[in-house]
This record gives structure tokens, C-alpha cells and sequence, in this order.
């Protein structure tokens, strides 16, 4: 085994929490053995569980043909996929270049001021993750944000931050 | 009477499921026979959420509709036969210019008819290409046809469509593949998602005549993740020309068996180069492969593999159904048909156009986009997204085809077109892009990987005020070095915005350089901020609001900032209600 396995940074990616392995077992019988499908699997895992759990990932190395290395190797090649649980809401925030020129920054910035987190964290009690995001594709009401699966658009900060603090309202109750 | 809401992801994002839900309360509560529809986008999201009414042949469109406007449709349009005048933008006696300046092919049926409804596909000529091919053509007919209509792939590069069908055909084996790229990874262009969520059976169709084309039985459809209504349409599409035989065994009774299946991306921009995109499909970490061999001899799993944009596909059923020639007819020079572009940024009216090649950039940007928002100065458009570049107005009257703006050193691209007014700083821009690029690289070639990274440490160097006039050289040094030895598209396109912008926006390095100034006021080290006194109410807010606690001052006195202190965040800007705050 080399060194970087057991490096704590390696460790502190994942999060090695207890789960219930047994909504995987379908998704392993339908692609376990079609070959290519790798991706296809670690999206089912995270509909399952929001994230991808290091014990669903060593379930899925054991009982498929992957190695624990390819699939590290693909869970964080692409930015779809999570190491870390994520809150409730989830907001995609469009970095892209329709939204840059028109002002994702300033609300971006806003909104993690609000939340008081970066992009790519959750809030401590765990109702808004923000995510940022290359295109949403509504860039002509740019700019946009989705927040779990709605887009919201032409926004300005204070805006962004009325949609945030509405969402927090309606929790809460 | 019909009326159709517009629900593709901007028209939704807008707030057309509300108008849809007040439109269908309302009939019920009128108890009108008339038939509600979903439609997909039709190109206009400046206005959405859109509503049109079809009675008979007249057609009425009204744009921005809330659930109140709708209802006042219903009641006074449906109900009582008037039209109200005050919300319509356009109706087909009296067509916005936004419509009469474009050619639609590609876009034909976007936001005209239901795209979860096969029925309505087909009873505008859907399928009758197909029907044409499998009765009548043959394989060389086919790619004869496609050659003739002069139809080259609209995912970026332009490469003759008919020579890869042509290439597929001729490699040996009985397993191929027909690949549809519907990864579109340029931030600012989202013409593939209209065709998915608004026409998805065109998609189809094209696919499948291309396989019969190349003799390939299965048809793969990579899309990307952030599109989940686009992959939800495109399931129901299949499954719907799987019950009409358009798909699986002996379609239409013709010993040509062939089935579409759908891969979600998992957001990487690189997966979009096409040998990248094979790699993810087979379920790997998007890498480049190194070619030759090219797809056409060795793709997915190997075997002959033809790649095509969405949009490339979208035009094959028309090319066939019209015939070729009249597609040749539309364009200029070798650039034929019509091309898509995805208008957005600081420009009145965003949206899809779609024009007949060989327009003007002019004529998209002021005709059909009608010009700059809020009517400030024009400064540049920027085309082709992070493989592009950024024209300036003196280029306005550049022809759109491969080859003129070839020259200019932007492309065509997959067809972004960002329109930036004075406010915008290229700098920024510039560094936008390579951040975009840097992060994106997939890291296998060290041109990229590396390069990249460099040439954002200058421009990063740059933007905050330590520039030197040597920084520019080996800009344009280390952005050639990379152009050259990239592996890929994605390497050897990034350095595209670093080259235009040094050509033609020059002036801005310099002021950033040498006056250590922004002209556009966006590079925030290079700004200071500073409190208007006469405006200023002393209501404490950017007091309050400051991270660094620079701002001093007593409740209903001007407040002043310690510029020492001041890390020129803009939080103070962005929260003075008086607009008592300046950058200077
Ligand atoms: C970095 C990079 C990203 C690309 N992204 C896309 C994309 O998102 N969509 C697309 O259709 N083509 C994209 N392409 C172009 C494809 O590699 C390929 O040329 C295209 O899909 C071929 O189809 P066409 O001939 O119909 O244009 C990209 C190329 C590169 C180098
Ligand atoms: S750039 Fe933000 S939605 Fe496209």
C-alpha cells in the first residue's frame, strides 16, 4: 500500500458514515456486470444517498469488476459527483460566461454572506449547500441560479438573498 | 382554438408553470373546450414566460405573462374572442423583427408544437425523411445527399458532416456506433438543450437516418447532466418512436434494425472533445485519447463511431425532406444553411436566433438582438466561448462563416455569442476564460495543464496591479507554445480569448499595466472606493457590512474609508441605498 492511502488527506475526503447499503443492491443487479457503466452507478448512489458515502463505494468496488482506484479516480474527475453529504436545499450557482458579464459574482458573494459559507460547503445546519456551476443553460435571463432543480433568473444580491431567506422561512416551520 | 405555454427551461425558470396551471384553472372554470399545450422554447426568453394563441390561422403571441395576465387571456382572448392588445409582442399579420430576420431549420419546431406528443412531430412532416430513406435511398444516396447540401458539424469545428458519415461507412464490422453530442459545454450557448427539450424527435430522426447511413444498429446520447429536462424529453421521445416502429427492429417494415439509448454526463468540459466523451461513455475518466486513429475507425468501445453535434443531426431530416440543394442555397461560400447562436450578455433581447450564414455580425447583434441594454456603448462580442474570442466593433461587419471569422482568430464555435458593453473589462473577461479552461483541463498533457495555469498567474498579475510590459510578450509567448502542443482541442483552443483579446483590446493590458487603472471599473485592486459626503446619511450600513472594519464615522454623519485598511471588496458599493459610495 503506498503512503498516500492511508494520508489523512486522502482520508479526509470521504466521509465514513453508518448507511443502509440495501437501495444499492437493485442498482449494483442492474449495471453491475454491464461494462461501462461506472458512471452510471456512482449517479444512483448519489440519488440515494445525496452524496457518494465511502462504505456505498467500497460496496460497489467489492461487488463489481472496478477497482477502489478507478473508482476514486472517476468520483472525483467530474464535479457532479460529491464526497460530502449536502443540505437540504442545494444551490447551483452559474459562474458561466453569460452570467459572469451580467453579475454572478456580486450575488454570489451575497449569498455566501448570508449563508456565511464558500461555494462547495453546507451550512452548519444543514439546509443550504452552495455549489457553483459552469452553465444552466437560461443564460439569456442570466444571471441564474438553480436551487434543487429550479432555476431562478435575471437576479440581482438582494434578490438572491429575498429567495434564500423565503426558503429558510419555509423550513423552519 | 389552441394555446400553447412556453416550458423549456428558461420559460420555467421564468415562472411558466404558474401561467400554465393559471391558464388551465381558468378554462375549467369557463368550462372552454380548448386544448392547453406544453411547447418548448421558441427562442424569445427575453419574453417569457410566452403564451401564443392559435385560432385558426391566426396566431397571437404575448410575452411576459404572470398567472394574472393569463387569466385575463383566458377570460377576455378565449372566452369573449378579444385580444388584448396591450400584452401581445407579436402576432403572425404583424411579426416582430426578432422573427422576420431569422431562417429557421434546425429550430423549425422549437416552441411551435408539443415535443412530448409524437402525434405533432409527424403531422408537420416528421418522420417522412426517414420514411424517404428506408424506401427508396441507399447508403450512398444518403451520404451523396449530405454532401451535396454542404452540412458541416455544428459542435464547433466545422468539419464536413457527409466526410465522417462517409469515413464510418467504410470501416469493416458489422458493430458501429451513431453518437450524438449533446454535452454542450460552452457557458453561453444552450441551442442543443432547445433542440432536446423542444424538437427532441428531429434528434432522433437525424440520428437514426445516420445510421442507416453508416450501417450502425445503436445510437448513443450523451447529454449533460444539468439538463434534466432535456433528458426527460428525450426519454419520452424514444420511448414514443419505439412504439411507432421509428425505432428497434425492421423500422417501417425495412429489414434496418436500429436503437437509441441515453448517457448523462457528469459535468467536465472536456467531455465535450469528442475522443474525451468516448472515454465517459465507457464509463472512464473523461481523458483525450490521442488520434489517429479517429473515431471513424476506432471509437466507443473501439469500433467505427460517428460523433455529431445536436444540431448537426437537426438539420439532417430537413436536408433530405427539402433536398440538398435547397440547403445549398442558403449561406455564403463554403459556410451553408443556417447556424444557431445563443445571444446573451449585456444585449436587449437574449435568445436563440437562428440565421442563414454569411450575416453580418451587425445585423445579428443590432437587428435581431436589437442592440446594446440600457443603450450604452457596444465594446465587444465573444464568440466560440472558451475556444473562441472577443471581437471588437470594427468587426461588427464580419460575414458569420467558418472562414470569415476564421480569419479574425474567434470561430464559430458551438455558437455562443456574448455581447459585452463598456462596463465589461476584457482583462476580466480574459481571465475568465482561463480560469474556466485551467480548471477544466483533465490534466493528461502538460502544455495544458501547466500552461494554462501560467498564463492565469499573469493575467491574475496583471488584473491586480503588478503587471510589467514583459508580461505581455510572454503571454503571448507561452498562449502560442500552448495552441501548438496541446493534445487536444480543449489545449489547443484555450489560448483563443488570450490571442484576440491581446490583438485587439491591446489599449486595456496597457491601462492595467501602466496607469495601473481599469478602464471598466471591474478589476476591484485596481479601484478605490471612496463616500460621497453631500450623499451620504451616515445610516451606519457599510459600517456594519465591512470585514475589515475600515469605515469610520458617527450614526448620521458622512462616514469616511480608511484606504490603507480597505481590501476593496465592494460590500460597501453594493449595500449604500444612496449610492453614496464612488469608485474611482
Ligand atoms: C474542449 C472541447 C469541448 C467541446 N465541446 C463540445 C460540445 O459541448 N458539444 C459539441 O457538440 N461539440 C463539442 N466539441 C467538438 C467535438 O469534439 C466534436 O468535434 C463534435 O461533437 C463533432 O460534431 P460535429 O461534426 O457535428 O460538429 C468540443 C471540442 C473540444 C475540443
Ligand atoms: S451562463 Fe449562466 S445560464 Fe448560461
Amino acid at each position: 500500500m503506498c503512503n498516500n492511502c492511508n494520508s489523512d488527506e486522502m482520508i479526509n475526503n470521504f466521509v465514513d458514515e453508518e448507511i443502509d447499503l440495501s437501495p444499492l443492491k437493485p442498482v449494483i443487479e442492474k449495471y453491475g456486470q454491464v461494462k461501462g457503466s461506472l458512471i452510471n452507478i456512482l449517479q444512483a448512489t448519489q440519488d440515494i444517498y445525496g452524496y457518494l458515502p465511502l462504505r456505498a463505494l467500497n460496496y460497489v468496488a467489492d461487488n463489481t469488476p472496478n477497482k477502489k482506484s478507478t473508482i476514486y479516480g472517476v468520483a472525483t474527475f467530474y464535479t457532479q459527483f460529491r464526497l460530502k453529504p449536502i443540505g437540504k436545499f442545494l444551490i447551483l450557482q452559474c459562474q458561466g460566461t453569460a452570467c459572469h458579464v451580467n453579475g454572478s459574482k456580486e450575488v454570489s458573494q451575497a449569498i455566501c454572506e448570508e449563508l456565511k459559507i464558500k461555494p462547495g460547503d453546507t451550512t452548519t445546519d444543514g439546509l443550504f449547500t452552495i455549489e457553483d456551476v459552469n452553465c444552466l443553460g437560461c443564460c439569456s435571463l442570466a444571471p441564474v441560479m438553480m436551487i434543487n432543480g429550479e432555476a431562478y433568473g435575471n437576479l440581482t444580491p438582494s434578490e438572491a438573498v429575498n429567495i434564500i431567506r423565503n426558503l429558510a422561512k419555509e423550513a423552519d416551520k | 382554438m389552441k394555446v400553447l405555454v412556453g416550458l423549456g427551461s428558461c420559460g420555467i425558470a421564468a415562472g411558466g408553470k404558474k401561467v400554465l396551471e393559471s391558464i388551465n384553472n381558468s378554462v375549467k372554470e369557463n368550462e372552454l373546450n380548448i386544448a392547453v399545450e406544453p411547447t418548448g422554447c421558441v427562442g424569445m426568453c427575453f419574453y417569457e414566460p410566452l403564451v401564443d394563441v392559435i385560432d385558426g390561422d391566426k396566431k397571437y403571441t404575448y410575452g411576459h405573462v404572470n398567472a394574472k395576465i393569463a387569466k385575463e387571456i383566458v377570460e377576455s382572448h378565449l372566452k369573449n374572442g378579444q385580444p388584448l392588445k396591450e400584452y401581445i409582442i407579436y402576432s403572425n399579420e404583424e411579426p416582430d423583427i426578432y422573427v422576420v430576420n431569422q431562417l429557421k431549420i434546425a429550430l423549425e419546431n422549437c416552441g411551435q408544437i408539443n415535443p412530448e406528443n409524437i402525434d405533432e412531430y409527424t403531422s408537420v412532416g416528421g418522420y417522412e425523411a426517414l420514411k424517404k430513406v428506408l424506401t427508396s435511398m441507399s447508403q450512398q444516396d444518403v451520404i451523396e445527399q449530405m454532401k451535396i447540401s454542404g452540412l458541416r458539424g455544428r459542435g464547433g469545428a466545422g468539419f464536413p458532416t457527409w466526410f465522417k458519415w462517409d469515413a464510418a461507412l467504410k470501416s469493416g464490422g458489422s458493430e458501429k456506433y451513431v453518437v450524438c453530442n449533446a454535452d454542450e459545454g460552452d457557458p453561453g450557448a444552450f441551442m442543443d438543450r432547445s433542440v432536446c427539450e423542444g424538437d427532441p424527435h428531429k434528434l432522433l430522426e437525424g440520428m437514426i437516418i445516420c445510421g442507416y447511413a453508416m450501417g450502425s444498429n445503436h445510437g448513443v446520447i450523451y447529454c449533460r447532466a444539468e439538463y434534466p429536462l432535456a433528458i426527460q424529453r428525450l426519454n419520452i421521445a424514444i420511448e414514443q418512436a419505439r412504439e411507432n416502429n421509428f425505432l428497434g427492429n425492421n423500422i417501417l417494415g425495412s429489414d434496418f434494425n436500429f436503437d437509441i439509448t441515453i448517457k448523462m454526463g457528469a459535468g467536465a468540459f472536456v467531455c465535450g472533445e469528442e475522443t474525451a466523451l468516448i472515454e465517459s461513455l465507457e464509463g472512464k475518466r473523461g481523458m483525450p485519447r490521442l488520434k489517429p486513429p479517429f473515431p471513424a475507425q476506432s471509437g466507443y468501445w473501439r469500433k467505427p463511431t460517428n460523433i455529431n453535434n445536436v444540431e448537426t443531426f437537426a438539420n439532417v431530416a430537413w436536408i433530405i425532406y427539402h433536398g440538398p440543394e435547397k440547403f445549398a442555397a442558403i449561406g455564403k461560400g463554403n459556410s451553408k444553411g443556417t447556424k444557431v447562436f445563443a445571444l446573451s450578455g449585456k444585449i436587449k433581447k437574449g435568445g436563440l436566433a437562428e440565421i442563414p450564414m454569411g450575416m453580418t455580425l451587425r445585423e445579428v447583434i443590432f437587428g435581431i438582438g436589437g442592440g446594446i441594454k440600457g443603450d450604452k456603448k457596444f465594446k465587444a462580442v465573444q464568440l466560440g466561448g472558451p475556444s473562441g474570442g472577443c471581437l471588437p466593433e470594427n468587426m461588427l461587419d464580419t460575414p458569420v462563416t467558418y472562414e470569415d471569422l476564421g480569419k479574425t482568430g474567434a470561430i464559430v464555435g458551438s455558437g455562443g455569442m456574448v455581447v459585452m458593453d463598456e462596463t465589461t473589462c476584457i482583462v476580466d473577461v480574459t481571465k475568465f476564460f482561463l480560469e474556466f479552461t485551467c480548471e477544466e483541463s483533465c490534466g493528461k498533457c502538460t502544455y495544458c495543464r501547466v500552461g494554462t495555469k501560467r498564463m492565469l498567474q499573469i493575467l491574475n498579475k496583471i488584473t491586480e496591479g503588478n503587471g510589467v510590459m514583459e508580461d505581455l510578450d510572454e503571454l503571448e509567448n507561452l498562449a502560442l507554445s500552448v495552441k501548438d502542443a496541446s493534445l487536444c482541442g480543449l489545449g489547443q483552443t484555450a489560448p483563443n480569448p488570450v490571442l484576440t483579446s491581446l490583438k485587439y483590446f491591446r489599449d486595456e493590458y496597457v491601462a492595467h499595466i501602466m496607469d495601473k487603472k481599469c478602464p471598466s471599473k471591474k478589476c476591484t485592486a485596481l479601484l478605490t472606493y471612496e463616500i460621497n459626503k453631500e450623499k451620504c446619511t451616515g445610516c451606519t450600513l457599510c459600517a456594519r457590512k465591512c470585514p475589515v472594519q475600515c469605515i469610520e464615522g458617527t450614526v448620521r454623519k458622512p462616514h469616511e474609508i480608511v484606504q490603507e485598511k480597505c481590501i476593496k471588496c465592494g460590500n460597501c458599493f453594493t449595500t449604500c441605498k444612496f449610492n453614496a459610495v464612488e469608485i474611482n
